[in-house]
């Protein structure tokens, strides 16, 4: 009952006019980031980020939670027209979709993706709502231990699951928290790797490091062939677009299963939308009676992941709500802005800002209607957006990273910060550094050795207070067991099975 | 042969990364590891300066033993080039904006990325060249009121 007077609020703030303009402007961009290869949410809402210091806090969360969901729906439209994901999340989706276009079934295709996208979205967003609460309650009984070990959990997992190499993605976390430490140190204003620079005294921006990995490494990666993909027609008129009644019931499963496997894998720090997609395809092949039609373009084949990677986004905001700890890159893009704002994500979120989180909330039901309009009799005019040629829209990404950083910055040297970070985040992409990690890491790393100084100053600098509490103890223990689990065989073939599929 | 190249990015980069983590140690023994009120600045990176140290020499002796686990995928230098000359071009551009301004100096990256990178005819070049840095100055400059760096013509 509390629940649902608290939703009823939500409408009221999500319904406000303005914020339902917002509402509608991040899933309309996160619709055109989806669709667009080689731009994706992280980039997009790192770009954002600085225009939105002079909104409504609510207004900007709704906005750029909307680029967030939204890119989940639109990152379908190319999988299936082109055979090349909009984002790593649809990766699957081009194994059956890509085969339903060809075999002139395009429509249904992105017709079911869409519901599954709009069933699992909102499952998704009730179990938010469901668990959030709850969680937050457990969590307010933690302490600076209890934060480290579950910063040192999330930071574990997401280098578990990021990238090909153990070693590669804990050298690019590790990258990520000395980053996190240059300026002024707040315990003791001491400078730390400062370079002797004033510049530096204040830290390096996150929005400069976030644009530089994701949007200028983006950009730089995709420059580096001329060549362009030749995309299947999008069929005409809503009656092609929408999928039949066998469609539909040969997708029951899969909805259901797009939806729960989705949202816990995402609640899950590092389980991430790619990682969901591919465990609920892998489940929709494994129980169906006709699975060896799989990969020749079965119609669940594109409702599983693509309902998964809806469903993921929900539970990926329990996590960053109610224990400040993001699970991705995107996820800490949006810690950083929340932090930006003025607002702190952890048990108190909830309660001290009850019309953001449930104005979000409500806003999330709204947001997955206002785009299963938009993906089922619009989607033709979404697919032309790939017809922007590339020499068009790189230039711009670039303007929009440079405008992003000086707006934030006021510097050239924040300028020149960001050329940097976006060659690292090319050479990265280069060598198989995933990025992940580092923006982890960035993002973390200021909490972490917080947390860290403060249990021990608790302890009068004795170690063991990290694991002679229960909580602390059994978080920090599941960390190591994670780091471990590369060393057992079948496990590890099972990890790097998920991120070929990257 | 491939394999070797690409162990050869891991060893350099470890090597960088372990230079990395060995410029954290000597700088955090600067500063205090533990005071009376607990850890001081230098504790944290002390822990994370050990363990960079530790898994890039792993890395790079991994690699020059060629057991890093890479896939041997060949690097393809036309590309590489393609994408260091995009680089190179934006860092240009950043570095005219002081001179030039955001507008004019835009506008040339513009120009270069059509131009050269996509070898576009040079009308269609200017023609989105002029456009795109018009854009950016009607809609962040003009109608959001962003302070974008100016040149001598105040744009």
């Amino acid at each position: 009952m509390e629940v649902l007077t608290s939703l009823a609020h939500g409408f009221a703030v999500a319904l406000e006019p303005g914020n339902l303009l917002w509402c509608f402007v991040g899933v309309f961009l996160g619709t055109i980031v989806g669709v667009l290869p080689g731009l994706g949410p992280p980039a997009t809402i790192a770009m954002l980020l600085p225009l939105t210091f002079h909104m409504n806090p609510a207004g900007a969360i709704i906005m750029l939670a909307g680029i967030y969901y939204g890119a989940k729906y639109g990152g379908s439209t190319t999988s299936i027209l082109l055979n090349v994901p909009g984002e790593s999340a649809s990766v699957v989706t081009c194994i059956d979709g890509y085969q339903m276009a060809r075999n002139g079934r395009a429509g249904a295709a992105l017709g079911i993706a869409a519901i599954a996208s709009f069933v699992a979205g909102t499952v998704g967003v009730v179990g938010l709502m469901l668990i959030a609460p709850p969680v937050a309650r457990f969590a307010l009984s933690f302490s600076s231990p209890e934060y480290f070990a579950l910063m040192s959990l999330g930071l574990a997992l997401v280098v578990l699951l990021a990238g090909r190499s153990l070693v590669k993605a804990l050298l690019a976390a590790l990258v990520g928290l000395w980053i996190s430490s240059i300026g002024t140190d707040l315990f003791s204003a001491t400078s730390r790797f400062v370079f002797g620079t004033m510049d530096l005294l204040s830290g390096i921006d996150f929005i400069v490091v976030a644009i530089g990995l994701f949007a200028i490494g983006e950009v730089l990666a995709n420059m580096e062939t001329r060549e362009e993909a030749q995309m299947i027609a999008v069929p005409k008129g809503l009656r092609n677009l929408l999928p039949t009644w066998q469609d539909l019931k040969d997708c029951r499963f899969a909805f259901l299963n797009g939806s729960i496997v989705g949202f816990f894998v995402g609640v899950l720090p590092g389980g991430g939308s790619t990682i969901a997609s591919f465990l609920s395809y892998g489940l929709e092949k494994a129980v169906s009676r006709r699975r060896e039609q799989f990969g020749k373009g079965v119609v669940e084949g594109v409702a599983a992941p693509e309902g998964a990677n809806n469903s993921e986004t929900g539970g990926a905001l329990v996590p960053l709500l109610t224990l400040g700890i993001p699970g991705s890159g995107t996820t800490a893009i949006l810690l950083a802005a929340l932090v930006l704002w003025g607002f702190k994500p952890g048990p108190l979120f909830i309660p001290e800002n009850p019309d953001l989180f449930w104005g979000l909330v409500a806003s999330m039901y709204i947001g997955n209607v206002m785009l299963l309009v938009l993906n089922l009799p619009l989607v033709p005019l979404f697919a032309q957006v790939l017809r922007l040629p590339p020499y068009v829209m790189y230039p711009i990404i670039l303007g929009v990273s440079v405008v992003g950083v000086y707006s934030e910055s006021g510097s050239l040297f924040g300028l020149a910060l960001l050329a940097g970070f976006g060659l690292l985040g090319y050479l990265m992409r280069k060598i198989d550094y995933p990025s992940a990690p580092l923006i982890l890491g960035l993002a973390l790393g200021g909490g972490m050795e917080r947390a860290l100084r403060q249990s021990l100053m608790m302890s009068e600098g004795n170690l063991s207070i990290l694991v002679s509490r229960p909580i602390s103890a059994a978080i920090l223990s599941l960390a190591g067991l994670v780091l471990l689990i590369p060393l057992f065989n079948k496990v590890n073939a099972w990890r790097l099975q998920a991120l070929e599929q990257e | 042969m491939e394999e070797k190249k690409l162990n050869r990015g891991d060893f350099w980069s470890g090597l960088a990364l372990a230079a990395l983590g060995i410029y954290i140690i000597l700088e955090a023994r600067q500063w205090d590891y533990l005071g009376p009120e607990g850890p001081g600045p230098g504790f944290f990176p002390m822990w994370y300066g050990v363990a960079m140290v530790a898994l890039s020499a792993y890395l790079a002796i991994t690699s020059a033993l060629g057991k890093s686990g890479g896939d041997g995928a060949a690097i393809d230098w036309a590309r590489v080039r393609r994408a260091l000359a995009t680089w190179l071009s934006f860092a240009v551009s950043v570095a005219l904006f002081k001179v030039v301004g955001f507008v004019a100096s835009f506008a040339l990256l513009t120009f270069f990325i059509v131009a050269v990178m996509y070898r576009r005819p040079v009308r269609v070049a200017a023609l989105t060249a002029v456009l795109s840095a018009a854009g950016f100055y009607l809609v962040f400059t003009l109608a959001l009121g962003v302070a974008l760096p100016t040149g001598p013509l105040g744009f």
